[in-house]
Order: structure tokens, then sequence, then C-alpha cells
């Protein structure tokens, strides 16, 4: 049986991808290097992992509000993650899944980042607010 | 992309939990044109997420719209959105922006592109179509109109949000560029988070032994209490502020704390707006004090490197700041291997045009910009261009922002920035 983990209701489509998990946080800004798709931040635990196309697992959402713009932009060039996963959300994040139409969703009982692992294959349906590890036995 | 927004307008399907008013269901039923359809249902969806019961009127917004953020894909939907007839796509309260892409007047000399100009002329005439004044500036409490205590604003800045909710006890989330639009169409946004009184109670608790020098301290301060803090939902209060601070030394200490912990409100008692009421019982403080302080500007430290450019911005500077820019240079040379950035809202180069001031900073090898913020401005291209790599800045929220661009950023004072500037290392 795929273990089945409930949440708050989210934004965005129904999705299944790989899970990329790590106890840090997250701005589009601060982060990325969108136009090669991968962390660029010497300090953040993903440094020069490729995101595109992954279920980040993170702790938070953190700084500016250009994410709100971003996630769309980067959707638009399909150079993107299919979805985000958070403990909790700062307004941004939810502000620019809702225009980017990413799958977004947080509010877990526990620590995302314990959770789920890196590799995890993962369900995520924002409209029910669940997400299923489809590789794992419950 | 646009299109398919404006077409399913993101319509939520599974029923809507955000209370809704007449003219609010008319919006989202398309009554009042594709634009505040749009508008209504994208907020409707983020009021959803945050548990909204309803809406509540907003008295101003503020949007950012860097183009850097926007993209081709986002200056296509402002302008999709902009081409409906003039009474469906007018702001229905004043809309303010937040710093652009580029500065017409300099962005050649920064390594900026003629494509760059070109999207960002684009941006703007999209913008204007809606009627939002093109202020460019992140400092619009300080320069345009401040908000009153109580008074519900959709500001898309996180500096101008911390702020506005601290200092004048003003009422906004962080509404980020797609949402202040649809704030201002519709005229109201989500009640939630800092709209309501619950969610401003204070939740930390810091006492400061150390009196902050300079800017960059109080930067550093908030730095310090924004990676403590480390979340949106998190509200502090800073103990042991002896002496008032005045309002620039807040805005850097605000926009750091905004930047490191996503924090959108503090408590200073008996110096912000509102008494700093605890949600649960109050928590042992932490303490920070010189050596905190001391720490985190050493985690930037740099000395001796060769220095390719020093910013000033983020937030932009005020007229004293501006005034004290031209007092640290004292009328001499920058080094001709650093760049040297002085980035201002238009008002304030406006002041400081008729007071001298950008004709000296500028003839001691120095770049005045308006309307500019340094990091919203293709940095990453701008370090490719000019070969940056060491940058210098009094602002701790742009050593935050910048090393992910590719930069090896260092925090120090305005006057130590200056005289690394003028030796052409870091002093």
């Amino acid at each position: 049986m795929p273990i089945l983990l409930h949440c708050h209701k989210g934004i965005g489509p129904a999705v299944i991808g790989t899970a990329l998990v790590a106890a840090d946080n997250f701005s589009a800004r601060y982060d990325l290097d969108r136009s090669k798709g991968v962390f660029s931040r010497p300090s953040h635990k993903l440094f020069g992992q490729s995101y595109a196309n992954r279920i980040l697992v993170l702790d938070t959402s953190k700084g500016g509000v250009a994410t709100a713009w971003m996630l769309h932009e980067m959707a638009s060039r399909r150079i993107v993650p299919k979805a985000l996963i958070f403990n909790r959300v700062n307004p941004i994040t939810a502000q620019g899944a809702a225009f980017g139409n990413v799958a977004l969703v947080d509010r877990f009982d526990g620590d995302v980042t314990q959770l789920f692992r890196t590799g995890d294959e993962l369900r995520v349906d924002p409209a029910a607010g669940t997400v299923e590890i489809l590789n794992r036995d419950g | 992309m646009a299109n398919v927004l404006l077409a399913d307008a993101r319509i939520p399907s599974t029923g809507i939990v955000v209370r809704l008013t007449d003219e609010e269901r008319a919006m989202l039923a398309g009554q009042l044109g594709v634009v505040r359809r749009w508008a209504i249902a994208h907020q409707i969806a983020v009021g959803e997420f945050f548990d909204a019961a309803d809406f509540v009127p907003v008295s101003q917004a503020h949007i950012m719209a860097d183009t850097e953020s926007l993209g081709e894909a986002g200056v296509r939907f402002l302008e999709t959105l902009a081409a409906a007839p003039e009474a469906e796509r007018r702001v229905r309260v004043p809309a303010i922006t937040d710093p652009r892409g580029l500065d017409f007047a300099v962005y050649r000399r920064l390594g900026q592109t003629p494509q760059m100009a070109a999207l960002e002329q684009r941006t703007i005439e999209a913008l204007r179509a809606f009627g939002v004044l093109m202020t460019d500036t992140c400092i619009n409490y300080q320069t345009i109109l401040p908000p009153v205590r109580g008074e519900h604003m959709a500001y898309g800045d996180t500096g101008v949000v911390i702020y506005s909710n601290s200092v004048f006890g003003a009422r906004s989330n962080f509404e980020g560029g797609p949402s202040a639009l649809a704030a201002a169409l519709t005229g109201r946004t989500p009640r939630y988070g800092y709209h309501l009184d619950a969610y401003r109670r204070a939740t930390r608790r810091f006492r400061l032994t150390a009196a902050p020098r300079d800017l960059a301290e109080w930067g550093a301060l908030g730095g310090i209490i924004g990676e403590a803090c480390g979340s949106y939902w998190e509200v502090p209060v800073i103990e042991g502020v002896e002496t008032v601070p005045g309002s620039d030394a807040l805005k850097h200490f605000g926009t750091a704390l905004a930047s490191f912990g996503s924090v959108a409100l503090f408590h200073i008692p008996g110096i912000t707006a509102e008494e700093a009421v605890f949600a649960e019982p109050a928590p042992a403080p932490v303490t920070i004090g010189d050596t905190e302080i001391a720490s985190f500007l050493t985690r930037y430290a740099a000395p001796d490197d060769k220095l390719d450019v020093v910013v000033f911005g983020a937030p932009q500077l005020s007229l004293f700041e501006m005034e004290a820019v031209d007092a640290a240079l004292d009328g001499r040379r920058v080094h001709p291997d650093t760049t040297v950035i002085v980035a201002t809202s238009p008002e304030i180069k406006h002041a400081a045009d008729r007071l001298g001031l950008t004709r000296r900073i500028e003839a001691a090898g120095a770049i005045v910009a308006q309307g500019i913020c340094f990091y919203q401005s293709y940095a990453r291209e701008m370090a490719e261009a000019n070969g940056w790599a060491r940058l210098m800045t009094n602002s701790a929220k742009l050593v935050n922002i910048i090393g992910g661009y590719g930069y090896r950023p260092t925090l120090a004072s305005l006057e130590r920035c200056i005289h690394s500037a003028i030796a052409g290392r870091v002093m």
C-alpha cells in the first residue's frame, strides 16, 4: 500500500513526479539560476542540482516577492519544478503557484523534509490535500 | 500562457469558501469584463489557500513588475490584459510600482542590453494602460504617501510591507506582482495573515544589548533576527532599543529582516505603532550584542580583495543617504577598476539633481541611477557583461540576495564602502 499523507488543500493541478528533498528554504530569485534550471546559491543544500520537473520538498519560502512572477516565467519555458511541497509557505509562493499553475501543498502533520526522501515517487493532489508516496509501503 | 490564464481564469473548481459580495460574484461571473474576472479568480485561489473568510478593501496597491522577473511570458500576460476596453482594465485604487529592471539613462553603462530596454518599455506601456503610476520605488513610505495605522494595503515589496506594518501599523501581506495588480483591479484583497489581529501578535522575543552604529549594522541586526525567525508567520519583539532609530535605520533593519526571515511585522516597544502583545506567554529573550553583529559582518569579509562594484541600494537611498554618499566621497575619485552604483527613487533623484548631489557624486566617477534597485536589474547579466564578482554594499538585504547571482558580496558601512571604492580593494 502506498503511503498516504494529508495536508491543507493546495493550489494547482494533480501531478506525479520524483522528490528532491532538503532541509532548506526557497526563493526563485535568491536560490536559482533560472536559465540553467539549477540551484545557484552556493550556501543552499541543493546547490548545483537541477530542479526542472522535480517535486521540490523544502521547509519554507523566504525572501522577496519575485517568485510570484518567476514561477509563471519558468513554467512558460518548461524549466520549472513539477510541484512544490513545504512545511508552510509565505503568500508569495502561494500567489506564484496560483498564477503559474504550479502544484503547491503545505501544512502537513509532521516535517515534510523528514516525511519525504529524495527519489520518492509522489502523487500530489492539491485539491484533495493529499500526497501519496508511490514507491514505499506504509 | 496568457490566453490560457484569461480563458479559464483559474476559477476555483472545488467550491468557493471565501465569502463573496454581490459585486465580487459579478466580477467572478465576468460581468465586469475578463480582466477583473481574472483578478478576482486569482485572489479567490490565494484566499482559499490561506482560509480567508472574505475580502477587505485596500486603499493602495504597490506592484512589483521588474522585467527580469516577468520575462517575455509575464510581459505578454500584462499586454493581453491591457488590450481590454479601458473601462474594464482601469485600476480601482491608486496603484504604484516597485523598482523597474533598468534606468533608460544609464543602462548601457551598466552592460544591460537594448533587448532588456525594449521589454521594459513594453511593460511600462502595459502598466500605464491600467492607470498604474510608474513610481518605480521601494521607499514609497518615505517618498510617495505613507499609510496610517489600521489602513489595509496591497503592498508588493517585502521591505515596504514590513516597514508599513511595523512602523505605521498598516495592514498588508506580501503581495507579489500578479496579486498586487489583481488588488488594484478589484480594489480589495483576501482577508488573511496580517490583515487580522490574531496574526499580529508577537511570537518571538529578542533583547538588544548593543547599539548598531550604522545602517549596515542595523541591517546585520535584521539579518540575525530574520535567520532566527525563519518564517513569514513569526512576529519578533525587539527589546533594549535605547535610542529611537531613524527612518533609514528601520528601513535597513526591516528589509534585512524580511529578506533573511521572510518576516512581515516586528514590534519595538515604545517605537513602533502597535503594542507588542504575545500570542502565548512571553518566551525568554534571545540576547543580541556586539559579538553577534560583528560575527554576522565577518561572514562577508574579504580583506584586500580586488573590488569590482560597490552598490548603494536595496532599498533605494533616501535624500539623507544620498547626502552621506556625497560627503563620504568628499570630491575624491573612484578607482578606475571599480564601479560605484547609487540607486534611488525618481523623486529623490530629482531632489538630488536640484541640490547638486547628483553632479558631485557623478563627478567622482559614480553612477546615479533612478527607479532601479540593482538586484532586480538583470544582476547576473550585468556581472557577466562587466566581469564583476566582488561586490561591496552597506545593504544586508543585498548581500543575502546577490550570492545566487554569482557575486561574492561584502557588507560594510557606507564610509568603508566608499573608502574601498577609492582604493579599488576591500578595505
